[in-house]
């Protein structure tokens, strides 16, 4: 089985999931943007904390991030909330949106007299593009369009064992089919740069991995601090992890085998099938966006302590490696990788599990974070400070 | 099931496995590849929950293998079933220590 049921977008990107994503321009039009999600059906706010107030090369990032956001295949329409003043270009974000084909409405709190006007003509606007999508149809596509992000969070001993090898023999295998895979978390390569840059495409894409992991350690010693000193911590290697080159592969192991094909900024997507790093911090909500961003369909997430985030409009598949943890939070937890360190199931056969239940949730079933509605943990990474 | 102790070796190159539950010298572990496939490795040392033993052995210098990687180097002999940790492999990585050894 290597096809999945997507909705076909006008750009020709592929979507497993047909959302009005309601886009609050700014952290001031989040409480209307919630209201007005709350009250129409296949809406998902993005409710982020910045716009305003930043550097230019921010203002600019969270306006690069925010219209990949509404470009993600997952979105069949966009209703951008804006207060009227913020520091975000909305209009080039109206813009470039309305350049993939979708169906995008705008609304301004300011000029609308405030809150409750701007909710109720807010709800208007969400209901004629709910009506408008609400009856795409499903269509078979290849998996070579699928897109997919990983992560992992919340990490114990179990991750870099079972279930980070699990989602790294899924990334092998979307990758065999032709489609595209994204791992992040560049502070997590520390240590292992040298084994990731072996891996690279060329020595364009190897330097290109040596970059982001100085620069990366290069923002952490500006404010005083050694990422590297002190790898493995005491908590670590109480846990068994005896090197930095152990701790940090047991995390790079999740993206698999395959070739590197590139590196990508936090606002930019993969440039063609294949793997593709982007250089991003390792927080949840951050990075959930720059995955989307990336265009990612569906992401993968490893934990052992048991991670419940989700995303606006991706669905985060959890693949749990500590059975007890997996017991304990079965209703977050998707597949219990558990069983591997058990000695029930072997890498290879969840693996398959997980690849199977990755094409049906790309087609449209639930898991189990969508299906409780924890969808909302997402933030964008800037670099500059609120001034 | 089989009650035996399970370890996990993540690669076919690795000559280490790592342990899932604690285990007392002489005790012999369950070792899994990927595929699930068993050998039987009875560890020479107690070793906690988490923690490496070496599949084969490994010569003083010799890197230490895990998910296919170099994880490090062994800093002494380490036998079969032994355990494999911050006692005898090290990191090669960010090594300034080296060079002002070799420079005295």
């Amino acid at each position: 089985m290597s096809s999945y049921m997507g909705y076909i977008r006008k750009d020709g990107k592929i979507g497993s999931r047909n959302h009005v994503a309601v886009i609050p321009s700014v952290v001031c039009a989040n409480e209307v943007v919630e209201s007005i999600v709350h009250n129409t059906a296949m809406t998902q706010g993005i409710i982020h904390h910045q716009g305003c107030c930043q550097t230019p090369p921010d203002l600019e990032r969270i306006t690069d991030c925010l219209i990949k956001i509404g470009e993600n295949p997952n979105v069949g329409a966009v209703l951008i909330v804006s207060l009227g003043c913020e520091g975000v270009d909305t209009d080039r974000l109206e813009r470039e949106i309305r350049a993939t084909g979708k169906p995008v409405e705008r609304i301004n709190i300011q000029e609308l007299g405030g809150t409750s006007p701007s909710i109720q003509a807010g709800i208007d606007k969400a209901q004629q593009l709910v009506l408008q999508i609400s009856g795409m149809q499903r269509t078979e596509v290849d998996l070579s369009t699928f897109v997919m992000g990983i992560k992992c969070g919340a990490s114990d001993t179990t991750s870099g064992v079972a279930s980070n090898p699990v989602i790294g023999y899924v990334a092998d295998k979307v990758i065999e089919h032709g489609g595209t895979v994204i791992f992040g978390e560049t502070t997590e390569f520390i240590g292992a740069e040298h084994i990731l840059q072996r891996r690279a495409k060329d020595e364009f894409v190897a330097s290109e991995i040596g970059r982001i992991v100085k620069e990366m350690e290069d923002r952490a010693k500006a404010i005083g601090v050694d990422m590297r000193k002190g790898q493995p911590t005491p908590g670590n290697i109480a846990g068994g992890l005896s090197t930095i080159e152990e701790k940090s592969l047991g995390a790079i192991v999740k993206s698999g085998t395959k070739t590197i094909d590139g590196v990508i900024g936090y606002t930019e997507a993969p440039k063609g099938p294949g793997l593709w790093i982007k250089d991003s911090p390792g927080r949840e909500i951050e990075l959930l966006s720059g995955m989307a961003v990336a265009g990612a369909q569906v992401i993968l997430f490893s934990t052992g302590r048991g991670a419940p985030q989700g995303f606006p409009v991706v669905p985060v598949v959890k693949i749990c490696g500590n059975p007890v943890t997996y017991d304990r939070m079965s209703n977050d937890m998707d597949i219990n990788a558990g069983r591997i360190v058990t000695g029930e199931k072997s890498i290879e056969e969840v693996g398959d599990e997980t690849f199977e239940l990755l094409l049906r949730v790309a087609s449209g079933e639930m898991n189990k974070g969508e299906s409780i509605k924890y969808t909302k943990s997402m933030d964008f990474y800037c670099l500059g400070p609120v001034i | 099931m089989n009650e035996m102790v399970k370890a996990i070796r993540n690669h076919e190159d690795d000559n280490v496995a790592t342990l899932f539950s604690t285990a007392d010298a002489g005790t012999p572990v369950a070792v899994l590849d990927t595929k699930g496939e068993s050998t039987i490795v009875t560890v020479l040392d107690d070793i906690p929950y988490g923690h490496k033993i070496a599949l084969v052995p490994i010569g003083n210098g010799e890197q230490v293998t895990k998910y296919g990687e170099e994880i490090g180097i062994a800093t002494q002999a380490i036998a079969v079933g032994a355990h494999v940790h911050i006692h005898n492999i090290d990191s090669i990585r960010g090594r300034g220590d080296w060079k002002q050894e070799e420079q005295a």
